[in-house]
């Protein structure tokens, strides 16, 4: 871990400042990536400006019947949040099946989405990653790929984007809103948020040096019936081999995203469209164009096999 | 590779404590995660280190009242928490009720990753009673109810390579009966 | 004490204490945090500086250059140590590696530096800063790829040792045979992924060395660190008191024992140094993946006629193989065996002991080959396995076991378990969306005999003290250790204070092999026995008619307190337990039935254990309370074996990637249902005076391949290449639409 100097920030605008006018300064709030990535020097800030203290932690009732997540709500606080739990199930859900305990009570909602990849060559730093160095090369490439994504990914990196939560927000049809250093504010959606690794896999979300996000809004509840069903080798504290994030209606329509097989939470709503034709057709579309390994090209019929799961239990 | 050279005494931060009920003042290099501090500067070493990486959860302590890993955590931030670990909870002869059953199911065998499990066990009954939700729990919008199934997703942040899972799970339910 | 002629009657037999479920003796300090293990003795050492070890970053070749300068020049930076400033160490006790000095590279993550500075944190930074350069050669790291090139194995006898056997003419049963099997089964590469990192702390004082280091064997550690520091080993003291596993990971010394000697040298202070947890797969030992191959011939009535067992498996030139046939030269009788190994060049982490060596990896392939087998014959595989076992030694039958019930353990274990409920048709039981299967397979280990010592003092105030330099990794030796002096003694188990794992005390055997606890309390028994006769001397009496207990020595009518042998100084006695050639005239060994209920989602393939039994003939229990967490550990560590354990290897470079708690998955709590365990009692007075035998490592044995038998008999799927992962059965379970 390189030395670094650090600040308590005092306001959204005075952490904004703080890390735009600073070269390698950095946001910390839960820190439990970031951190782990600075000890093997993978992630190298020279100042961190904790963001923690700072009031966008609430969660709140928003005019249009909508909910409105701070930045900093933890994850245990977002999934024990009484609208959550009533009306976006989907999203508590996918948040417990995630990580443990004690890593949902320190990691927030935009630290959660800001997550780097948990590909084993991006941690190998004595091997080349396009996404620690760029240009040098895909080490995962030919390599041990069984975690890794099977769609939307490059020649350039297949790493797969590691969360749950996302998962929920990306059917949840959620708003990433943040400030930027100018002042202005801006609302990305949620499927705008996580970019896919074409020929510049470093790139990981569309945030500019300094931009903060500051909160993440959920439209009207969707009704329905809410599942997350997240497939790992052992029972807990494991990443997803592929989750399925379902939002299900009386009428066999809804919203599905998938985990655990793509550079971001993959949601195909044309594919979805056909969910009433059920898992294999919903699979088949949203596959499409997939460019598994022979390691992990098990991903797909599993990701069927889930949502058939979650699809019975729906009806059930 | 330059910067760290030139780095000097760079980043050394002060940090205030409150670790088992004693105000403790730190002058610390900011790199110095909340484990290293209480380890290597209170000496405080019943929280241990298994991974440094947030893998095992053997540095789980809990902070103003809720359980993190004390090793993805920078001293810096924690300055004005208030901070408890194993060696705050009890003591060999005044030992709390989740290290008595810990030692009456014998819910160990080397040791290690203990003190972790009972920061976390202890927590865990707080978390229920506070009805945050697990990957176990059934019905969402109903109260949490401690059960086998729960009790071991909550506790599975915690592993034990000794493989007492089995004598845990009895020890922590004894405590929540009683509770 | 010499023990060589089966044990009569003797004050164990009573039994008041020993045999007795006591609570650990260390248990309030383990639970309060204040056991220090090895990187913690702030109490012995004020102020250490802090190693960081530097891994090689190829598997194979010579590190030409190490640039340290900007490293030396970073803030807080002490010294950095350079393989290629050192000689190659000379490789310690059962290994072959050099640790650390030298050109040339071995494995992936071999320490080639260690950075000391004045805190952890500069240690870390500057140690980034090394610019390393290397000649790298192509790396052997694929089993598969290498084992046609394997040497053959030659026989060399002993329990330990992989055993080339033929008897009969296997060829010419198994052609004969109406029924067959000929598979081969995969055993992965395993970690041992203990708590504890590898870790010690070093201080030289005068030219003597302190080490307080996490070790299974004190007497191992401390001769293999000697020899490698060019030391006599009068000149390092050893300090243990607290080891947070092992595994078998401890059994031999690792580059942070010799790396903070060296770093504590260099600085002239004291060098604390953990090894880092991403470094301890690659740079630490493996217990080594397998490919074996089975064949087994049996008559119509299920009665076996030929087991041909044959093992490959790879590891650095001049290392050991993995002993996966070990088990089958005495699990089960057949009158045609052929048992072989080949050893294939690997330049990976050395292939080395990890719990239950040899029988565990042997028994995941063979109890699998056992149930397949069973089905092909339309027998149940607990009737199967009861026809077919053996009361002597297969190749010697002259040679008897001294005690075995296997079959009381499987019966037992079918009674409790409820096998009777189990459908013999595989894929036919489902609750909800789960199939659900139980599954059987039989334990076997063999019984170790060490010598071990141990002292005893009776101090003035009636209290008794015991020392050995014998380890505690959580098995539970101080309370055992305890229950036998105060059963010796007739003192109460408070009575008693146990000091262990320093090696100023007398040489213990040690934590591994599970010939801690038998060999470690009969030592001490050793030595009780002295004191019993000082003391019966002290007081007059005749040693052969006398009594202890209840803190009085009494014989015949008259009696005295035990104390009173004590009020002109405290009376020591030290004694060590030797062994005759019991172990040649009797097979001893450990055996265990292993029962598991597994559901499977029909759907995903997601697995989930719901019930194991083992029931376990170890002979006396000297603590069933620790002895049951030792086999509920252990079964635990089964169930990572058959669903989720898996070092990787990424073959182009030569490591294994997932070389960290996150990659590498073990067991959770989430895992793990409530696990039940049975002892059958059966003291063996051929083991030893205690009549105890080994139990660290039989709850292993047959666990994980229980597991994957329920599996199959949930599914009908048949995985043969451990770890049973969802993958594997994908395609194979039913439509789902």
């Amino acid at each position: 871990m390189r030395p670094f100097t650090y600040e308590r920030a005092a306001s959204a605008e005075a952490a904004v400042a703080a890390v735009a006018s600073r070269p390698g300064a950095r946001f910390i709030a839960g820190g439990t990536n970031l951190l782990d990535l600075m000890k093997f020097q993978i992630e190298t800030p020279a100042h961190l400006v904790d963001i923690r203290h700072l009031p966008l932690r609430g969660i709140e009732d928003l005019p249009d019947g909508g909910l409105r997540i701070g930045a900093l709500a933890t994850n245990t606080e977002v999934a024990a949040h009484p609208r959550v739990k009533r009306e976006y199930g989907v999203l508590a859900r996918a948040i417990v099946a995630g990580a443990t305990g004690q890593l949902r009570n320190k990691a927030t909602t935009a630290g959660n989405l800001l997550q780097r990849n948990r590909c084993p060559y991006f941690y190998e730093t004595s091997l080349p990653c396009n996404k620690r160095q760029p240009g040098s090369g895909c080490s995962a490439l030919g390599g041990v790929t069984r975690s890794l994504a099977v769609v939307g990914t490059s020649p350039h990196c297949i790493a797969q984007n590691p969360g749950d939560m996302a998962v929920a927000l990306r059917v949840l049809d959620a708003t990433v809103e943040t400030v930027r250093p100018d002042g202005s504010q801006r609302r990305i959606a949620i499927g705008d948020f996580h970019l896919l690794p074409g020929d510049r896999p470093e790139i990981e979300h569309p945030l500019a040096p300094g931009e903060l996000v500051t909160a993440v809004t959920l439209p009207r509840p969707p009704g329905g019936t809410h599942r997350y069903h997240k497939v790992r080798d052992r029972a807990s504290y494991a990443f997803a081999i592929v989750s399925v994030a379902v939002v299900l209606q009386e009428d066999g329509t809804g919203r599905v995203a998938f985990g655990g097989v793509a550079p971001r939470p993959w949601r195909v709503e044309d594919a979805e469209a056909l969910l009433p034709s059920g898992p294999a057709a919903v699979v088949a579309a949203a596959f499409q164009g997939a460019t598994p390994t022979a390691g992990n090209a098990f991903k797909i019929p599993l990701a069927e096999r889930a949502l058939a799961l979650v699809l019975s239990e729906g009806r059930a | 590779m330059a910067r760290a050279q030139a780095a000097g005494t760079m980043g050394s931060v002060v940090v205030a404590l409150t670790v088992n009920d004693e105000r403790r003042r730190l002058d610390l290099d900011s790199r110095v995660t909340l484990l290293d501090a209480l380890r290597e500067h209170l000496h405080l070493t019943g929280t241990k280190k298994g991974c440094d990486h947030g893998h095992c959860g053997a540095c789980t302590v809990l902070v103003n009242g809720v359980r993190i890993n004390a090793c993805l955590s920078l001293a810096a931030m924690h300055d004005g928490d208030v901070v408890t670990t194993i060696e705050g909870l009890g003591r060999p002869d005044r030992l709390h009720p989740v290290q008595a059953a810990f030692i009456a199911h014998d819910a160990f065998q080397c040791g290690y990753c203990t003190p972790g499990q009972i920061c976390s066990a202890v927590a865990v009954l707080a978390e229920v009673e506070a009805g945050v939700p697990s990957h176990a729990t059934g019905d969402l919008t109903a109260p949490v109810t401690l059960d086998t199934s729960e009790l071991r997703e909550r506790m599975s942040a915690n592993i034990c390579r000794c493989g007492a899972y089995s004598n845990i799970a009895e020890a922590v339910a004894d405590v929540a009966g009683r509770s | 004490m010499h023990f060589d002629t089966s044990a009569g009657r003797n004050p164990i037999d009573a039994q008041t204490i020993v045999g007795r479920p006591h609570r650990r003796i260390d248990g309030a300090l383990k639970v309060t945090g204040t056991a220090p293990y090895a990187y913690e003795r702030h109490d012995a050492v004020a102020d250490p500086t802090y190693g960081w070890i530097v891994g090689a970053s190829i598997a194979r070749g010579r590190v030409t250059r190490i640039d340290a300068a900007a490293a030396r020049a970073a803030p807080g930076v002490l010294a950095v140590l350079t393989t290629l400033e050192y000689d190659a160490a000379p490789p310690g006790f059962r290994t072959t590696l050099t640790l650390f000095g030298g050109a040339e590279v071995r494995h992936y993550h071999q320490a080639v530096a260690l950075v000391v500075a004045g805190t952890f944190e500069e240690a870390r930074a500057a140690a980034h800063l090394l610019r390393i350069d290397y000649d790298s050669e192509p790396a052997r790291c694929d089993l598969a790829a290498e084992a046609p090139k394997s040497e053959p194995i030659a026989d060399r006898d002993g329990p330990d040792y992989p055993v080339v056997d033929r008897i009969g003419d296997v060829e010419a049963a198994l052609a004969a045979a109406p029924v067959t099997l000929d598979e081969s089964y995969g055993t992965p590469d395993q970690t041992h992924a203990m708590m504890e990192p590898h870790a010690t702390t070093a201080a030289w004082r005068d030219g003597k060395l302190t080490i307080w280091t996490s070790a299974q064997v004190v007497s191992w550690h401390r001769n293999s660190l000697a020899q490698a520091l060019g030391l006599a080993k009068e000149d390092l003291r050893l300090e243990a008191p607290f080891i947070g596993g092992g595994f078998g990971s401890k059994l031999i010394m690792r580059s942070d024992a010799l790396l903070a000697a060296l770093g504590a040298k260099a600085v002239g202070r004291p060098c604390k140094v953990a090894l880092q947890r991403p470094l301890i797969a690659n740079n630490g030992t493996r217990r080594a993946g397998t490919i074996q191959r089975i064949r087994l011939g049996a008559d119509r009535d299920g009665r076996l006629t030929a087991i041909a067992h044959h093992s490959v498996n790879g590891n650095l030139p001049g290392a050991f193989a993995e002993a996966a046939v070990a088990p089958t030269r005495l699990i089960y009788a057949a009158p045609n065996r052929d048992l072989s190994m080949r050893l294939a060049t690997l330049d990976l982490a050395e292939g080395n002991d990890m719990r239950a060596p040899g029988e565990a990896p042997g028994l995941m392939a063979l109890e699998i080959a056992m149930d397949e087998m069973a089905e092909r014959l339309g027998i149940d595989p607990v009737a199967f396995r009861i026809r077919n076992d053996t009361q002597v030694d297969p190749r010697r039958p002259q040679r008897r076991f001294s005690e075995r019930h296997l079959i009381e353990c499987l019966e037992l274990g079918a009674d409790r378990f409820g096998w009777a409920r189990r459908n013999p048709v595989p894929g036919s039981v489902s609750d909800g969306r789960w199939l659900v299967g139980m599954g059987v397979a039989a334990g076997f280990r063999q019984n170790l005999l060490m010598p071990s010592g141990a002292r005893v003092r009776l101090e003035q105030d009636g209290r008794l003290s015991v020392e050995t330099d014998m380890t505690d990794i959580g098995t539970g030796s101080y309370t055992i250790l305890a229950q036998t002096a105060a059963e010796m003694m007739g003192v109460p188990i408070e009575a008693v204070t146990v000091r262990l794992g320093d090696s100023d005390y007398p040489e213990a055997a040690g934590s591994g092999g599970q010939f801690g606890a038998n060999n470690a309390t009969s030592g001490l028994y050793a030595a009780c026995t002295t004191l019993r006769a000082t003391v019966a001397a002290r007081l007059g009496f005749d040693v052969e008619d006398v009594v202890f207990a209840d803190g009085m020595v009494t014989a015949g009518r008259r009696s005295a307190p035990l104390l009173d042998a004590a009020k002109d100084g405290p009376l020591t006695a030290e004694d060590r337990i030797t062994y005759g050639d019991l172990d040649k005239e009797f097979v001893q060994a450990t055996f265990g039935a292993q029962f598991a209920e597994v559901a499977v989602d029909r759907f995903t393939g997601e697995m989930r254990v719901r019930r194991m039994l083992a029931v376990i003939d170890a002979g006396r229990v000297l603590n069933p309370l620790t002895a049951r967490s030792q086999v509920i550990g252990a079964m635990t560590m089964g169930v990572g074996s058959a669903l989720m354990e898996a070092l990787v290897v990424d073959t182009r470079h030569g490591f294994f990637i997932n070389h960290d708690l996150g990659g590498y998955e073990v067991p959770v709590h989430a895992d793990i249902p409530h696990l039940d365990v049975v002892f059958l009692d059966h003291p063996d007075p051929v083991s030893s005076p205690m009549k105890a035998k080994g139990i660290g490592e039989i709850g292993l044995c047959g666990a994980a391949a229980a597991v994957a038998n329920a599996v199959h008999n949930a599914t009908g799927i048949r995985v043969r290449d451990y770890p049973i992962t969802l993958d594997k059965l994908l395609d194979r379970l039913p439509r789902v639409a």
